[in-house]
């Protein structure tokens, strides 16, 4: 017979259109970011690309973030949609190494939403809030048409204090620094992901939701040699060490064995097809520091009750810039590329 | 993780790359029949292990990279229809048709849903009588069970708005074609230990029989693999050629009766257009006769629907084991997972997609030619 003759098919236009992905945290995101709200608003915070703004007004330094929760279901083992905004919002400022102070909270409300179930959500906001010491000072509310939303969508927008000295960002990780990670990996994606799929596990995953404001004011308390802090929400560790990697220039290695992740969220990404270094979390975070501080930053992050399981799960180095890769436990290396598409859908 | 760390044990792999090592006097190339198994061979990095003499090529066995582009177009028909509700496998979302695909359509409004189970759809039908629901029945032997399963649940349900698309595509066939391409390199196969759970090994006899080369089952992990590895590589140095079992832990010499049952009672073999490599001769399962009433492409009138690829990349050498992805010059550049131009980039089983996503550092250091 003759040669095979194989081909591929021409590229679908597949930029016309906002797709899924582009709300992933990934790269279509960036794109997005790139292509379309950078050139409409550009200015040299926003050009940061970090999780929150810091500004100076008059003697002090502010720090300023706003995020949308859209998640699916509206009730989750471990939280809600009450209580994620409010965690969600605080991390954002607490990663800027921020006091988090006050926040306003917005809900876009479908026509027919069961008033209970407001009512259940705005407490639990309303506890959180006061759970983190922080105010909701003002908000917003919006009904739409039966089939315009999906129950509920809520924004919010946080206010916090920077102190003098503080200066994080994903643009100062170094040569030599080490990669801490505070906790297991993957929790919040994966209960997410039981509650919409009807997974059932042995002892059921929670959402790691929580407010990591006090974890990160222990640590500036040790040392002010931490580069940057992210949270690894959409997108995983993968995509927040992938920004860092980019923004930095640097190479960031892994090493796979120390990276923590549950017995059942490994059960269920195996059964699933996903990969932990992609899957949401939300109450954990990634540190970059200088080598000198991490032992004592770990130990130091150990005694508080979100950081127990902290650990350094890689170094930055000059080469490879750009490039987060991981020692596999086999003794060989691979990518860890940021995530591409979308693995979970509506997951904060 | 019992049956999976085992699996994975670094003393356990190093020890088996040692054997490997010390087996192998003199170039080989091997393929890994599916896409599963490429996975783990690249996020592993396997091919680090064993010795350059051995070869890795990799196999056409990704069900989303060789489902021909007529019948993706013809899933864009159905599923843009106001009245259906159209659920399929999410890799198959993101695989270009000549001018769309179903995320494209789902963002326009169709219903489109992602499901992990084909009885997902029917429970979906039962439950929404007055839409059609459509499944779209892809994949080799693995998921036709399922799929058949699922047309067989519908007409005991008596549900009359159910159907499927189907382009299901099999395993032996397609070692036959490549074994009998002029061009053919591959001297061992490692067969797809998923497909042989259902269908046991004995089909592989023929193959083995006529073309003299070793076809060993092999699993998914790491260990797996470098054992099936191990395997090949010690029929090929003792110059035998014979069928052999790794994955034992899943799959016997006859396979899954109950399953292989369900699939004979509700599908037919048939002549199969795989995407990229053309028409095959037997090489797929349709719909039997009996099951017109579930046949989406016959309740939908879109059985005419024709489009052809033009040769625009080089998955044809990628899947004889001719040339690796890394050659392609628009690999990584113009061809990426989130913009792909051609199927073996769009589904984390394609070879493409999995050198991009875990083996690309080592193209911009050099260290894959």
């Amino acid at each position: 017979m003759s040669a095979l003759t194989l081909s591929c098919p021409m590229p679908v236009a597949a930029k016309d259109h906002v797709s899924l992905g582009h709300g992933s945290g990934g790269k279509l995101s960036a794109e997005l970011m790139r292509d379309v709200f950078l050139p409409a608003f550009r200015n040299q915070t926003l050009e940061g690309l970090e999780d929150q703004a810091t500004l100076r007004i008059g003697n002090a330094r502010i720090a300023f973030t706003t995020d949308s929760f859209v998640v699916k279901p509206l009730f989750f083992r471990g939280g809600d949609i009450g209580s994620l905004a409010v965690h969600g919002t605080v991390n954002d400022l607490a990663m800027g190494g921020a006091t988090p102070l006050f926040l306003s909270v917005a809900f876009i409300i479908e026509e027919g939403f069961p008033m209970e179930k407001l009512r259940r959500i705005a407490a639990s906001l309303g506890q959180a809030a006061a759970s983190c010491g922080v105010q909701v000072v003002t908000g917003d509310t919006k009904v739409v048409d039966k089939g315009s939303g999906d129950g509920v969508f809520i924004n919010s927008t946080g206010l916090g204090v920077v102190p003098e000295g503080v200066c994080l960002s994903a643009g100062q990780a170094r040569h030599g620094d080490a990669v801490i990670l505070s906790g297991v990996i993957g929790d919040h994606g994966i209960a997410i992901l039981a509650e919409r799929e009807g997974l059932e596990f042995d002892s059921p995953v929670e959402s790691d939701s929580a407010p990591l404001h006090t974890l990160v004011a222990d640590m500036l308390a040790t040392t002010h040699a931490i580069r940057c802090l992210r949270d690894p929400t959409r997108g995983g560790v993968s995509s927040s060490l992938n920004e860092i990697a980019a923004q930095s220039r640097v190479g960031i290695l892994l090493d796979e064995e120390t990276i923590p992740v549950r017995e059942e969220v490994r059960g269920a990404c195996e059964m699933l097809g996903l990969d932990p270094l992609y899957v949401a979390n939300e109450g954990k975070l990634l540190a970059i520091v200088d080598p000198s501080v991490a032992d004592e930053l770990v130990a130091v992050m150990r005694r508080h009750p979100l950081g127990r399981e902290a650990r350094v799960i890689g170094t930055v180095s000059a080469s490879d810039a750009g490039w987060v890769t991981m020692r596999t436990t086999l003794g060989t290396t691979r990518i860890v590329d940021m995530l591409s598409g979308d693995q979970l859908p509506r997951i904060c | 993780m019992r049956y999976i760390d085992e699996y994975r044990d670094p003393k356990i792999a190093q020890a088996l790359a040692e054997r490997i090592h010390a087996k192998v006097t003199r170039p080989w190339v091997l393929m890994e029949i599916c896409g599963g198994q490429t996975h783990t061979l690249m996020r592993y990095g396997i091919d680090e292990l064993i010795p350059a003499q051995v070869e890795l090529v990799h196999g056409p066995g990704c069900p989303v990279c060789v489902t021909p582009i007529e019948i993706v177009d013809k899933a864009v028909e159905i599923a843009s229809r106001p009245d259906v509700i159209f659920v399929s496998y999410g890799d198959m979302l993101r695989v270009p048709g000549t001018k769309s695909d179903l995320f494209r359509v789902k963002a326009n409004g169709g219903d489109v849903r992602i499901a992990y189970s084909p009885m997902e759809a029917v429970k979906i039908a039962a439950s929404n009588p007055t839409r059609q629901v459509v499944f779209f029945g892809i994949g080799f032997e693995t998921t036709a069970p399922a799929n058949a399963m699922a047309v067989w649940k519908a007409r005991e349900l008596g549900l009359t708005n159910f159907s499927e698309l189907v382009s299901h595509v099999l395993v032996p066939p397609a070692i036959r074609l490549l074994l009998n391409s002029r061009e053919n390199r591959v001297q061992g196969f490692i067969a797809p230990g998923h497909v042989c759970t259902i269908m046991g090994y004995w089909e592989y006899k023929a193959l083995v029989e006529e073309f003299h080369v070793p076809i060993v089952v092999g699993g998914f992990e790491p260990v797996d693999l470098l054992e099936a590895i191990f395997m090949l590589v010690s029929q090929l140095e003792a110059g035998t050629a014979k069928v052999e079992n790794q994955y034992g832990r899943s799959v016997d010499y006859e396979g899954n009766a109950p399953a292989q049952l369900i699939m004979e009672n509700v599908f037919e073999v048939t002549d199969r257009k795989w995407r990229g490599i053309g028409n095959i001769p037997a090489s797929g399962l349709r719909l039997r006769p009996e099951f017109a009433a579930f046949d989406a492409e016959k309740i939908f009138g879109v059985e005419a629907v024709e489009a052809n690829e033009p040769p625009e990349c080089i998955s044809a050498q990628v899947l004889q084991g001719l040339k690796k992805p890394v050659d392609c010059p628009v690999f990584g550049s113009l061809c990426t997972p989130e913009h792909p131009l051609g199927a073996p980039m769009v589904s984390t089983e394609g070879a493409c997609a999995a050198y991009h996503q875990y083996r690309r550092h080592l193209t911009s250091m050099g260290c894959i030619a």
